[in-house]
């Protein structure tokens, strides 16, 4: 146990990994004691295809924390396939430096580097199973390419997992006769096979059906608090990122436009591309309500309809007197409330009165962040 | 059929049989080696080396672009260096397997390259050695289609075996050419024939039958 990257797991059934020589910038003692598990220094990434160059990465700084959840998200083509790629050096970056666990990345040759990615666990969105294998020949093999020998330590370990991601006695069947969920559940096993401390997921749950997805996040989640992980994962779905995510990042044409803590990012989000994402998870206006929308009232009795947006600065909850502080004749007509991270948030749907054309002076808005007066519509009485 | 047209059949098979079979052994190994070469070596490979790939390339499509016939005569003066003939069974295999291989490596390399980038980049994420790759991966996946890929290149060179016949290498089809043709023995023509169809199903049938067994799609 004479370099970093040992540092972390217990090593039972894996001494022979252990024992193999390291050489270069591994040796280096961990310097420093912080909680940065992977630190993405001023990353850029060309790709040039010809004469064409395309600037996939650019300027990326991140800091992921031990233990962390943490999500990069982005439309398609938004380079974060790219990025999480570059974390076990699947892909070069073409400057710029990444650490996990304090050892760059780029500077490894090639044994270090496999011996690096053994430390790393990563699970993919078409799983990325060996058909010619049984699941237990899948999971047998990263063990095997550590150069662990002893049968007897592999079953165990397998064993364990297959328990761990709750498919015991699958062990002999092919990755074909497994649906979409237990094939990932296989993936996930088979990263953690070498007890890695880090898992990088690449849009895990995009080929799966909602339940599905849900019951491999609440397993991620739930593996992160037994084995102490940190999960970088990447998506494009924002329902991914708001069930287990901590931090999130926001990746738009290879640059980082946003980044924080979950319900900050839900609640405030500043950049075009944060509310494209946001948009699927948002409620559109009733169809019925729009029809009758108008730009101006029409008519002294019109009421106007106002979108209210609760920022889910702090509260934990929304009383419901400040609705009523509205007005008395105040309407609820859609509500879109949610809690992320033990914030509340959401947005609220009103119709209130109006007085000469106008909202009445009692209209004060304390706890919502936004107020937007979407149009005005006349009951038909 | 006299009792010595059938031992010509009979010597005739076996011929046929020692040419296919030895040449068959070669071209396994030389052409997966082959086929290994031209996926590893291409652009994204896991030994990229894009000039190797161009000149194995190249020299795989020359040996596919000459027809065998051709091959068999240009080839003699190899054919006599290696075995010191230039006639018999032996003689034939140098040119079988020489226009075999080329043949399966392609057809071989068709199969390698339909193993996903992704099962092989989860190797490698797992810490997975090169040649572990090759070894644990990309060859049992593509196994079931090297299997019917080298069932075809079985019947090819059964063919091919005939053909080398014509310049006195032996076997069935320098028997059915001497007999058959040249002395209008018909007999022994249907004879053949009859033979080599039922090789060529025998080898079909044992290919797909152990392919299927491999396929766990």
């Amino acid at each position: 146990m004479n370099s970093a990257l040992y540092f972390e797991g217990s090593s039972e059934g894996l001494t022979e990994l252990a024992n193999q020589p390291v050489a270069g910038p591994i040796t280096e003692p961990r310097s420093e004691p912080d909680h940065a598990h992977v630190v993405i220094r001023d990353v850029h990434k060309t790709y040039s295809t010809g004469t064409v160059k395309v600037e996939a990465l650019k300027n990326i700084n991140l800091t992921i924390g031990r233990g962390e959840i943490f999500g990069i998200i982005g439309r398609s083509g938004a380079g974060k396939s790219s990025l999480i790629r570059t974390l076990n050096r699947l892909e070069d970056v073409t400057s710029g430096q990444i650490l996990v666990n304090n050892i760059d990345v780029g500077s490894l040759r090639e044994r270090d580097l496999v011996t690096l990615r053994r430390r790393i666990g990563m699970i993919f969105q078409h799983f990325n199973l060996l058909h010619s294998k049984t699941v237990f020949e899948n999971l047998a093999l990263a063990m095997k390419a550590a150069g662990v020998r002893d049968k007897a330590a592999i079953r165990q370990r397998i064993d364990e997992l297959l328990a761990l991601v709750g498919l015991e006695g699958k062990a002999q069947v092919y990755p074909s006769r497994l649906s979409g969920g237990q094939k990932q559940r296989v993936g996930i096993a088979r990263a953690l096979m070498l007890k890695p401390k880090l898992l990088l997921c690449d849009e895990a749950t995009s080929a799966l059906d909602p339940e599905t997805t849900h019951s491999i996040l609440s397993l991620l989640k739930d593996i992160r608090d037994k084995l102490g992980l940190t999960i970088i994962l990447i998506t494009h779905e924002m329902s991914v990122i708001s069930e287990i995510c901590d931090r999130v990042a926001v990746l738009e044409q290879g640059e980082v436009v946003e980044s924080g803590p979950v319900w900050k990012i839900f609640s405030q989000p500043q950049h075009e591309a944060t509310r494209a994402l946001l948009a699927p998870l948002r409620k559109d206006l009733p169809d019925a309500l729009l029809a009758d929308l108008k730009p101006k009232p029409v008519h002294t009795g019109s009421r106007a309809v106002v979108r209210l947006t609760l920022a889910g600065s702090g509260q934990k909850e929304l009383p419901l007197h400040l609705l009523a502080s509205l007005g008395t004749d105040t309407k609820l007509l859609q509500s879109d409330i949610e809690y992320v991270q033990g914030h509340v948030m959401g947005r609220l749907l009103v119709s209130l009165p109006t007085e000469d054309g106008k909202l009445p002076e009692s209209f004060s808005t304390p706890v919502f962040s936004d107020t937007e007066v979407l149009g005005y519509v006349t009951p038909s009485a | 059929m006299s009792p010595r047209l059938l031992e010509a059949l009979w010597q005739a098979t076996l011929d046929t049989f020692y040419m296919v079979g030895v040449s068959a052994v070669i071209v396994w190994f030389a052409g997966l080696a082959l086929a290994l070469l031209l996926i590893t070596t291409d652009r994204g490979g896991i030994f990229e080396a894009p000039r190797i790939n161009t000149l194995f390339g190249s020299v795989v499509n020359g040996f596919r672009a000459t027809p065998f016939i051709v091959l068999l005569v240009a080839l003699i003066p190899l054919t006599r260096l290696i075995t010191g003939t230039t006639i018999g069974v032996w003689a034939a295999i140098v040119p079988i397997t020489i226009s075999a291989t080329p043949f399966f490596a392609r057809i071989a390399e068709v199969s390698l390259r339909e193993v996903g980038a992704g099962v092989i980049e989860a190797a490698q994420a797992i810490g997975c050695q090169r040649l572990r790759i090759i070894f644990s991966v990309l060859l049992p996946e593509a196994l079931p289609g090297i299997i019917g890929g080298f069932t075809i290149t079985l019947v090819a060179m059964i063919n091919a075996s005939a053909m080398a016949g014509a310049i006195g290498a032996g076997g069935l089809g320098d028997l059915a050419i001497r007999y058959g043709y040249q002395r209008y023995n018909t007999e022994v023509m249907v004879a053949v024939i009859v033979i080599l169809v039922a090789l060529v199903c025998l080898i079909q049938f044992v290919g797909d039958r152990y392919a299927y067994r491999l396929r766990h799609r």
